[in-house]
């Protein structure tokens, strides 16, 4: 199924990040993965929404969006003009003798260290869905304890920016 | 001013207008009650919370202002969530207020504290638990805008106890500004012009004229281009009463309960303007099949609606009558004479073939009456007609003369039961002057029937038929059709003497069994000023359609 990208302003009160939630569930849209948080504008909050669906649904769910109060702007975010980053923290099991292949592995991603005990290595990670994929991969044959993803964030690339007015461009 | 958050509850709705509200008390509306005391606002006091959100619909739909209904916590405000449902699926302009357990206690599960707010989140436009007094101006105030415009819809204001005891500085604000909320009411020019030039080009055009055209009051616009292009019109169950079923270019309701003329218009048309309607599943659950066929017009304006259930070749979001009267100074006067007169004459061999043989001695056949009822009010131009869910209801969108938009109202995205008869107390208390009549099943009568102390204790001569069946019809019918006549749990035998249930309301009622009975008692019941409970047996095996 095809995935995209919604990036979503909100007001930030108590309650939206729940009518978002109820919307999606009760019109049974899929939602992938859903990132929160504040934006220049302390009255104004961003969600990244990563929806599952065809261009029905998309459409769909954007204007279903739309709808609620509290919802200020939607916009479809094109992969080939945005930029999109996720943050992840793997645990993976680390012991002497694969401690410094999974270290090389950490270093060729450019992810972080941030953990280590006897049997772990806690790594941080962040990129594309792609390459927190591929470290995911990598990293299963020495055994993964936990992983914890945040879920996509994006922005559009470039001078156009997405503002709590009606105009798209500056 | 300085005044306490109940005062200025009270003050808000003073000035949005309102005279009537719908309601119930309760602990935690208290402070509200007291000071509504103090006003001009008259209140009317139903038996159940549920009767209360219906009336305010009912009220809302009758006189085209905002209803309001009010309730207590927990139990109370649970008690309205069907009502709200009801209003949210057919756009009913509604503020329901209900009272809420003290802001330090919300969360503790005390005593009848419900979290109303996210209960109704999936049935309102919008909600609001006030944590403020200072915000109870505002509050309001975005309220009222947001129920009455746009596609109109209910909203919710919880109100702790402790709000409502709270005082503030009370400032109504002039305007609302709410960032999310602006509603597009003009169409695009553009999108009117091809809309014209579609019609002009069209040979079988038709009009579905939805919901929306009543709540936009655009009936004189429907009305002026239906007659300057000569288009056929059909109505979806919200929008009867649309233009009045008496006009020459009306054909009935559509859909899977409509009539076979409207239906044969939808699926041979070339071009198809969808009007303030939102493609219902029982209206046009063959929207695939249309489509294919036509060219689809959609006009509406709520933007989610357009392309949801059917594919739109021009879509046009925007206000129905600014976008009817746009439309009107684009279309020349044009003539589908051979399509409209095709239409008249299957029109005509299906009513002949309808007008059933009606046995004098024979039960009360409910198309008759209806049709005997339109004759008999032809002469009233103030009727409101009500309906119940089921059988009765589909009964009387096929079979009554509506001449006035508002004069038929009905629960139609929910089908919710019991929502006739408080319905008719909100069009009734909303438009005193006329006459209303709520058409009901056996089965919808007893969902509501404790309203009944509400027309008593405020003196409301509503007009009640009951089409007793002894049963749930539409059920027993689908039980029939699909599940080989095995009935189950559609037998109301044990039906109480409705009769003596009106006289115990000191009601005034009558019971006929036979057709030859029909016209006198309807005379009876009309030149009856008070109250009237009019039941007629009908045979169980009557068809819907």
């Amino acid at each position: 199924m095809a995935k995209h990208i919604l990036s979503v302003l909100v007001e930030n009160h108590a309650g939206v990040l729940s009518r978002v939630a109820g919307l999606f569930s009760r019109r049974g849209f899929n939602i992938e993965s859903l990132a929160v948080g504040v934006t220049e504008n302390p009255d104004v909050s961003r969600m990244t929404i990563v929806v599952e669906g065809d261009e029905y649904i998309v459409e769909q769910v954007s204007k279903q969006l739309n709808k609620l109060i509290n919802v200020i702007r939607v916009k479809k975010l094109e992969s080939q003009d945005s930029v999109r980053r996720e943050l992840a923290l793997i645990k993976v099991v680390a012991t002497a003798s694969t401690r410094s292949e999974i270290i090389q592995i950490v270093e060729i991603f450019r992810a972080k260290i941030i953990d280590v005990s006897r049997n772990t290595l806690t790594i941080e990670a962040s990129g594309d869905e792609e390459k927190i994929s591929a470290l995911e991969q990598m990293l299963k044959q020495f055994g993964i304890k936990e992983i914890v993803r945040t879920g996509l964030i994006a922005l559009e690339r470039g001078n156009k920016h997405i503002k709590a007015n009606n105009n798209d461009e500056e | 001013m300085k005044m306490l958050g109940s005062k200025a509850m009270v003050k808000a709705l003073e000035i949005e207008n309102v005279s009537h509200i719908f309601g119930y008390p309760g602990a935690a509306i208290c402070p509200f009650y007291d000071a509504l005391l103090d006003s001009n606002i008259k209140h009317i006091l139903t038996r159940h919370e549920q009767g209360a959100a219906h009336a305010a619909s009912g009220y809302a739909r009758a006189t085209g202002k905002t209803g309001v209904c009010v309730a207590t916590s927990g139990p109370g405000a649970t008690n309205l969530i069907t009502g709200i449902a009801t209003a949210y699926m057919d756009s009913i302009p509604i503020v329901a207020i209900t009272g809420q357990v003290s802001t330090e206690q919300i969360g503790r599960d005390v005593f009848q504290e419900a979290d109303i707010t996210g209960a109704t989140a999936p049935f309102c436009k919008h909600n609001y638990l006030v944590k403020n007094a200072e915000d109870l101006p505002r509050i309001f105030k975005e309220a009222f805008h947001i129920a009455s415009t746009g596609r109109p819809g209910p909203v919710l204001i919880d109100v702790p106890i402790d709000i409502q005891n709270s005082e503030l500085d009370f400032n109504y604000p002039e305007e609302v500004n709410i960032k999310g909320y602006k509603p597009t009411y003009k169409g695009h020019p553009l999108q009117i012009k091809k809309i014209a030039e579609a019609i002009e080009k069209a040979k079988a055009p038709v009009i579905c004229a939805g919901g929306g055209i009543i709540s936009a009051r655009a009936e004189p616009e429907l009305m002026a281009l239906v007659e300057k292009c000569n288009i056929p019109v059909v109505t979806t169950l919200m929008g009867i009463g649309a233009i009045p079923s008496t006009h020459e270019m009306y054909l009935g309701m559509l859909g899977s309960h409509g009539n076979y003329v409207a239906n044969y218009a939808i699926h041979n048309a070339d071009v198809v303007i969808i009007m303030a309607a939102r493609v219902g599943d029982r209206a046009m659950g063959t929207a695939k099949k249309i489509a294919k066929k036509a060219r689809i017009i959609h006009i509406d304006i709520d933007p989610a609606e357009i392309g949801k259930n059917i594919d739109v070749e021009i879509p046009v979001v925007g206000d129905i009558k600014s976008v009817l009267q746009d439309l009107l100074q684009e279309v020349g006067e044009y003539s589908k004479s051979e399509w409209v007169e095709k239409l008249q004459e299957i029109s005509r061999q299906h009513s002949q073939r309808k007008e059933e043989d009606v046995d004098p001695q024979g039960p009360v056949k409910p198309r008759y009456l209806l049709r005997t009822l339109s004759d008999l009010l032809m002469d009233d131009d103030n009727v409101i007609l009500t309906t119940e869910v089921g059988q009765n209801q589909i009964w009387a969108a096929n079979n009554l003369i509506i001449r006035k938009p508002g004069g038929f109202i009905t629960s139609g995205g929910m089908g919710t039961m019991g929502y006739g008869l408080p319905a008719a107390i909100g069009a009734k208390v909303g438009s005193p002057d006329s006459t209303v009549i709520n058409i009901s099943g056996d089965g919808s009568f007893q969902m509501s029937l404790q309203e009944l102390g509400t027309i008593k204790q405020n003196k409301l001569g509503i007009k009640i038929i009951i089409l007793n069946n002894s049963g749930l019809g539409m059920v027993r019918e689908l039980q029939k059709r699909k599940y080989s006549g095995r009935y189950y749990q559609v037998n109301l035998e044990s039906n109480p003497d409705f009769i003596k249930l009106a006289g115990a309301y000191d009601i005034k009622g009558e019971k006929i069994t036979r057709n030859c009975e029909v016209e006198e008692a309807l005379r009876r019941m009309l030149s009856e000023e008070g109250a009237f409970i009019l039941e007629c047996s009908v045979d169980p095996e009557e068809p819907t359609l």
